[in-house]
């Protein structure tokens, strides 16, 4: 259910909270959007959702996805990224994507996700997900997009799926930018995601543009940069894609103190650690246990003094429930692991779940 | 085994330890299997429910906005009602046990619901889903064993008091919301003095006066209001019209809901526990625990439906938080193990289940065996307690103790 946020007092909204807590009166204990939800999910004052119109594919296991967000989107700079739940199998799953869409007068966005092995939600979205699928969104975020006075000489150093948020740059701001350099890996041509549109930037002048075959062509060094790009260091960089790359990027660039030229974009995978037994953090408390793969979360926090909300003890009273902020437990029945990273919040049963790795609940 | 089953035909004495070992790896399996196949469909069909159940109440209520006229206040008051009752079962009740927890949907979930009753959702969540659902008929320790206020077992002490407990349970069902509200407070243990007043109840009190005022509000003062408004040239009846239907639609759904909870463990023929029968319980005897103290009710898809699928109380009561929805389809393979094993499946239509539970409360308000013939349990329940204590009571144990910090007034 949603909450009704306090507004900065003033004369308008004292008088549209009076209206939304009188109507709030009628529709108790839910509240006037709840039932509004039922019949406009993406009316203005509703939590922000989007709905799916279109997936196409751009490579064999990649695809655009057209969204047309709910009213309360506030838009985005090109190159950010936006955080979106998706329901697969039901429970919804959070994922962060780059906006790769460019200026639209119908306001849609669209972002581009590419299939990852094991990837829950990225192979659903290109695999199962269909048009008319009600999404929920977060307002954009991110800094890794390009300042408001375009530089004059711009790189952008980009490995498959991290062309993403370039792409919304250039299909924004190609215009102002004079002179851009892209330098792209992907392991074969099949792989390009926006190749089309990339060789057309490229076959008009528009762009300098560096195909990689990584497949074939192993790697990119960002020693050869000194004589695929002679002049990088002249250059506002942009690089975008695996760690290994942008690590190899940043030790460059350090290396030849221009550090500040450049920005990087990290799509995290997040890695994380499971097995038995882990460190617990309990959020605010301050307090940190290490706990074995068999004592529930509950018992851990309770031994180290922390006052945590209990119930049953058996797994049927849903008393005992926290936010696991981030890390891995295991469900001590099933011994289904659920994982999150900062910002789920997936909650979880402390007194039938153990730790499956280093993990924070939130209390 | 620990449960002492007081009674001439112990519905479980023939199980070996063995045998409960058995049941207990066979329930965890089957409940695995569930949960490892939740998906879109469930999600869709809670989805589907809640939408249905917010048109049909804003349908209602906008229906009744003219509900001076005879035909709009005969639909709108059905309409309303239907929608309290699936608020309150399919929807509420479930969604606040964490059935639907497993879709992270933070407004599906047990920890965010707040529901269409007097009684607070975290409130109800620690008498019901904690209390009841861990001490299921443990005679002294589960309080829904008639609510405090009743004697719904042989075990459970008479006093004159007892006497009127068919007044009681009338009274009970008619406000049933507000008794449940009552209940979850420990009104009852706060007015005999065995719990102190203290900062807790001054707290939880008001904030039970604060959702019955809210409720009240808008039931009673502001959708007539509006109704009055919408029919400027006859303002009193209409709003007469519509608080009267909101009346009678709160009044369906606590009649309804008092006697579906009754089907669920007061029908004859459902077992109650010693409190000294649960100590060091396995998981195993607790699921068997929970197989013969609960009591199903047969009936179409609508009833189930109306009744929050609670009409599947034994697969209900062994998988608390399993989807609602999923009973149905586990339910022949719950029967069949309990063929398997000789347990007695209680089920039956609702009149007859209504009718049992009802029985046993105007019997019980007299002391067992009082007049002969007339409050003896059928033969095939429950002898009195010495007799049966002399029966069955398994060695090494002492008598249960006479239900004593639970009931009767």
């Amino acid at each position: 259910m949603t909450t009704i946020e306090a507004g900065v007092p003033g004369r308008g909204t004292r008088l549209r909270g009076g209206v939304e807590r009188a109507l709030a009166a009628v529709t108790t204990p839910l509240l006037p959007s709840d039932y509004l939800d039922v019949i406009d999910p993406l009316r203005s004052g509703a939590g922000l959702r989007g709905r799916i119109e279109s997936i196409t594919p751009e490579t064999a296991d990649a695809v655009t996805v057209v969204i047309r967000p709910g009213r309360g989107w506030r838009g985005h700079v090109p190159g950010q990224y936006v955080r979106i739940g998706i329901d697969v199998d039901g429970v919804r799953l959070w994922r962060a994507y780059s906006l790769t869409s460019g200026p639209r007068a119908d306001g849609r966005i669209s972002i581009t996700v590419k299939a990852i092995p094991d990837g829950v939600v990225s192979t659903h979205i290109v695999r199962r997900a269909r048009p008319g699928t009600i999404i929920q969104l977060d307002q954009a975020t991110g800094d890794f997009h390009l300042p408001a006075v375009a530089p004059r000489r711009v790189l952008f150093i980009t490995a498959g799926s991290g062309i993403t948020p370039v792409m919304g740059m250039l299909r924004h701001r190609l215009a102002e930018l004079a002179d851009v350099v892209a330098v792209h890996c992907a392991p074969s041509p099949a792989d390009v995601i926006f190749s089309a549109q990339l060789a057309d930037m490229a076959g008009s002048g528009r762009i300098r543009l560096i195909m990689r075959h990584t497949s074939t062509d192993g790697i990119l060094d960002p020693a050869e940069l000194d004589h695929l790009v002679p002049d990088w260091t002249a250059r506002q960089a942009w690089g975008c894609g695996p760690t290994g790359l942008l690590d190899a990027l940043e030790e460059r660039w350090t290396a030849n103190g221009v550090a500040d030229q450049l920005h990087t974009e990290r799509f995290r995978a997040h890695v994380l650690v499971t097995g038995e037994g882990g460190e617990v953090s309990f959020g605010r408390t301050g307090t940190v246990v290490a706990a074995d793969g068999s004592t529930p979360l509950l018992d851990a926090g309770e031994a180290a003094g922390v006052l945590m909300p209990s119930g049953c003890r058996m797994g049927i009273c849903m008393g005992c429930i926290l936010p696991l902020e981030s890390g891995a437990v295991r469900d001590l029945r099933s011994g289904a692991v659920t994982t999150a990273v900062p910002g789920d919040g997936v909650k979880v049963q402390t007194c039938v779940s153990a730790a499956a790795g280093p993990c924070e609940l939130d209390i | 085994m620990t449960v002492i089953q007081r009674r001439t035909d112990n519905p479980v004495e023939h199980l070996t330890d063995a045998d409960i070992q058995a049941i207990g790896r066979e329930l965890d399996a089957l409940r695995a299997e569930v949960f490892a196949s939740l998906g879109e469909e469930d999600a869709a069909y809670i989805r589907r429910v809640i939408k249905a159940q917010r048109l049909l109440e804003m349908g209602s209520r906008g229906v009744l906005l003219f509900s001076v006229f005879p035909p709009a206040w005969i639909v709108g008051t059905v309409g309303l009602s239907v929608a309290k009752i699936l608020e309150n079962m399919e929807i509420g009740h479930n969604i606040l046990h964490g059935q639907w927890d497993w879709m992270r949907d933070p407004d599906i979930h047990s920890t965010t619901w707040e529901w269409d009753n007097a009684a607070p959702a975290d409130m109800w969540k620690h008498s019901h889903n904690e209390v009841h659902h861990r001490y299921t008929n443990v005679v002294g320790r589960d309080n829904d064993l008639g609510y405090g206020i009743m004697r719904v077992d042989e075990d459970q002490r008479w006093t004159k008091l007892t006497l009127g407990q068919p007044l009681y349970n009338v009274v009970n069902m008619i406000l049933f919301e507000y008794a449940i509200a009552a209940y979850d407070l420990e009104l009852g243990a706060y007015y005999k003095g065995k719990k102190p007043v203290d900062e807790d109840f001054t707290r939880d009190g008001r904030r039970v006066l604060g959702k019955i005022g809210r409720q009240v509000r808008k039931d009673f003062l502001l959708n007539p209001a509006l109704a009055a408004l919408v029919n400027p040239f006859s303002a009193v009846p209409a709003f007469a019209a519509t608080l009267a239907a909101n009346v009678v639609a709160n009044l369906a759904r606590n009649v309804w809901t008092h006697s579906v909870i009754m089907c669920g463990h007061f029908p004859e023929g459902v077992a109650t526990f010693s409190k000294t029968s649960i100590e060091g319980e396995t998981k195993g005897e607790w699921y068997v625990r929970q197989m013969v103290g609960s009591a199903n009710i047969s009936g179409s898809s609508a009833l189930h439906m109306m009744t929050g699928n609670l009409s599947f109380q034994i697969e209900h009561h062994l998988y608390p938080d399993m989807p609602s929805k999923r009973y149905k389809d586990i339910s022949p393979r719950i029967k069949d193990l309990f063929e398997r094993y000789d347990l007695p499946y209680v089920t039956g239509p609702l009149p007859k289940q209504v009718f049992s539970a009802w029985h046993k409360v105007v019997r019980l308000a007299l002391p067992n065996n009082a007049f002969g013939r007339f409050n003896r349990a059928p033969a095939w329940v429950k002898p009195s307690s010495a007799q049966a204590a002399a029966l069955t009571m398994t060695v090494g144990e002492t008598p249960a103790p006479e239900g004593d910090d639970s009931l009767a007034a």
